[in-house]
């Protein structure tokens, strides 16, 4: 029971914090954290409680952001639909990424989805449609069904649309942990011979997972580019599917809160360590290392083992 | 026409030179574009064989494995800028400055990890490759730095079909060496009888006296080393940049993925055969060239999930 009165007292905290934020810093900047907080609680579905490292995230990521700047910038379609269309093309992706993933595990399992993303990057690289090392610029944000302006004169606004999004994402991931299925996905995390036979078809529970985990990732994505108004190769990198494991592994891999708090610290650091250049590169690299030495819980990770030894 | 071409290539060639200017060029391509296969796939062989052997032992993907290629690279340039130290010297030298720095890695990182999850040593390795690239990247920014032909082997031989630079040939010659050496060491030495047995059963092989410990760092030491060959040979054909290595590792890593991690040989021959397929799709149809090992991996994925070498 006190489980959940800590999660409830952590997501007051982070809903307030979160709603006060553009009184406080950037709405572009607080609107870059939520996104990429989303991106990170995406993925830590999959790794987090199926178990499964994905090293290739950036392709959801990255193509949802295309698709949603096609979607707005060369079709129109209102934003609200274009960020839709974008995850629709995660998640059609996901299907077909994961049904080839899924045949293996573990390490094999991130080199697949490593090379599937970089597939789906020189794909990028090459269509006409994402123009190559430009990206797609012109994304037209207007009016929020026909109503509220959200147009780039209206940044706050745009915020709290990004926050309801998010929000909205935050409590459907926290959903699927607790039903039924998330209970079966941790049992095969756990000891997948046994979920087996107990008569669970393990391979389908992982591809559901896998897709849930790419369409919120193409989700995060597609908003990200109604945040900024172009999509990029940068998205759909390599770099960026190591980011996302960083923010997570950071924040505490397998906690609700970790991801969020993963990557607020890790966007901030990129945003005030700008000017330093490759030296971002070295510092990440660093922090995984330390995290993986000797921080493997994770921020949040460590705060909930704190509080459990207080309760004891 | 071209079809004549794929099945015999000399035969083809001779056949194909009095029928005209036109096809004579053709076939220049076409084999210009083999040797280029053959280059990558001596790159794809050394590494991956390097990679086979970490994990066989080690169980753990080395991430480090791209970074310490293009260190490879570095040193050869360095100890030719600095030190007057020719080819030849880097031949020698590279791959055993790397080997120590790897012997580094597992003795002071690597080595608190193999009680852990696998996932954590592919993790801490692909923190170490962002830093060492991160790092070369700040000191010598992203473009490539020039290292010329060793003077021996410059000039080209006139093959009648095909113009052959004696550099090239040299590197695929001199990998096969590498390749087979590490094969018959492995295979048909004592002490690869011992490293076979470490792969199998670790705590037995230690009860026999022998250190297994120790034998586990000199094969990471030998897998890197391994890897910084593969940079000496690449140096003087692309030139040395800090991202030589990270966007090669992950075809890497898909070839690891298309042969399976089983057998010595058999990450020979899937390197060697998917540069020669990378090869003639560059000549067929160049706008898969990027992506075609990764279609081949996902091919092999649906058909045999292993790997064509691997065992379940």
């Amino acid at each position: 029971m006190s489980g959940e009165r800590y999660e409830r007292v952590a997501f007051a905290v982070m809903f307030v914090a979160f709603a006060a934020a553009p009184f406080v810093i950037y709405p572009a900047f607080g609107m870059q954290l939520l996104c990429f907080a989303l991106f990170a609680c995406a993925f830590n579905l999959l790794i987090g409680f199926g178990g499964l490292l994905s090293f290739g995230h950036a392709m959801f990521f990255g193509m949802g952001s295309y698709l949603a700047a096609q979607a707005s910038a060369v079709w129109g379609l209102p934003i609200e639909i274009a960020i839709l269309t974008g995850a629709a093309t995660a998640l059609v992706l996901g299907v077909a990424s994961g049904f080839i993933a899924i045949r293996r595990q573990g390490i094999y399992f991130a080199m697949i989805t490593l090379a599937l993303a970089q597939m789906v990057y020189f794909f990028c690289l090459r269509a006409p449609f994402t123009g190559g090392e430009n990206g797609i610029q012109g994304v037209k944000r207007t009016k929020l069904v026909g109503l509220v302006d959200i147009g780039p004169d209206h940044p706050v606004a745009m915020y709290y649309f990004v926050f309801a999004i998010f929000i909205l994402a935050f409590l459907l991931i926290h959903r699927i942990i607790n039903s039924p299925f998330g209970q079966v996905l941790k049992a095969i995390r756990e000891n997948e011979p046994r979920a087996i036979s107990l008569g669970y078809r393990t391979e389908r529970y992982k591809l559901a997972a896998f897709v849930m985990s790419a369409t919120l990732a193409g989700l995060a994505g597609a908003t990200k580019a109604a945040v900024t108004l172009n999509a990029s190769l940068t998205d759909v990198y390599w770099t960026m599917s190591g980011e996302v494991v960083l923010m997570t592994l950071l924040g505490g891999m397998g906690t609700v809160f970790g991801p969020v708090v993963g990557a607020v610290v890790i966007i901030s650091m990129q945003l005030y360590l700008a000017e330093l250049g490759a030296w971002v590169t070295i510092i990440q690299g660093g922090i995984f290392v330390f995290c993986v030495l000797a921080f493997r819980r994770g921020i949040v990770g460590e705060i909930e083992a704190w509080l459990r030894r207080r309760k004891t | 026409m071209r079809g004549n071409v794929i099945p015999a290539p000399d035969g083809g060639a001779r056949g194909q030179a009095p029928s005209g200017i036109q096809s004579g060029m053709n076939t220049q391509a076409l084999f210009g574009q083999l040797l280029i296969g053959l280059i990558n796939g001596s790159f794809y062989a050394l590494l991956s064989l390097g990679l086979a052997v970490i994990f066989g032992l080690l169980n753990i993907i080395n991430f480090t494995h791209g970074a310490l290629y293009m260190l490879g690279a570095f040193v050869a340039y360095f100890l030719l800028e600095k030190a007057g130290l020719g080819y030849w010297w880097a031949l020698a030298i590279a791959p055993v400055v790397v080997g120590i720095v790897g012997v580094a890695i597992e003795r002071l990182m690597l080595s608190r990890l193999y009680k852990l999850d696998h996932l954590y040593g592919l993790l801490l390795t692909f923190g170490l490759a962002l830093m060492i690239e991160g790092g070369f990247q700040h000191e010598f920014g992203s473009a490539g730095l020039p290292y010329s032909i060793p003077e021996s082997l410059q000039g080209v031989q006139n093959l009648g079909f095909m113009y052959l630079p004696n550099y090239r040939a040299w590197v695929i010659f001199a990998s096969l060496v590498v390749c087979f050496s590490t094969w018959f060491l492995v295979e048909r030495t004592k002490l690869g009888a011992y490293l076979r047995a470490a792969t199998e059963n670790p705590s037995l092989v230690q009860t026999f006296g022998v250190n297994v410990p120790r034998m586990i760092t000199l094969t990471y030491g030998l897998g890197v080393g391994l890897a910084a060959l593969a940079g000496v040979f690449a140096a003087p054909i692309y030139q040395v940049s800090p991202q030589m290595g990270s966007s090669l590792i992950i075809v890497v890593f898909a070839v690891v993925v298309i042969g399976g991690m089983g057998s010595i040989m058999g990450s020979i021959l899937t390197g060697f055969g998917l540069g020669i397929i990378e090869g003639l799709t560059k000549y067929f149809y160049p706008e898969a060239s990027s992506t075609v090992i990764f279609v081949i991996m996902a091919i092999v994925l649906m058909i045999r999930p292993q790997g064509l070498f691997g065992q379940r």
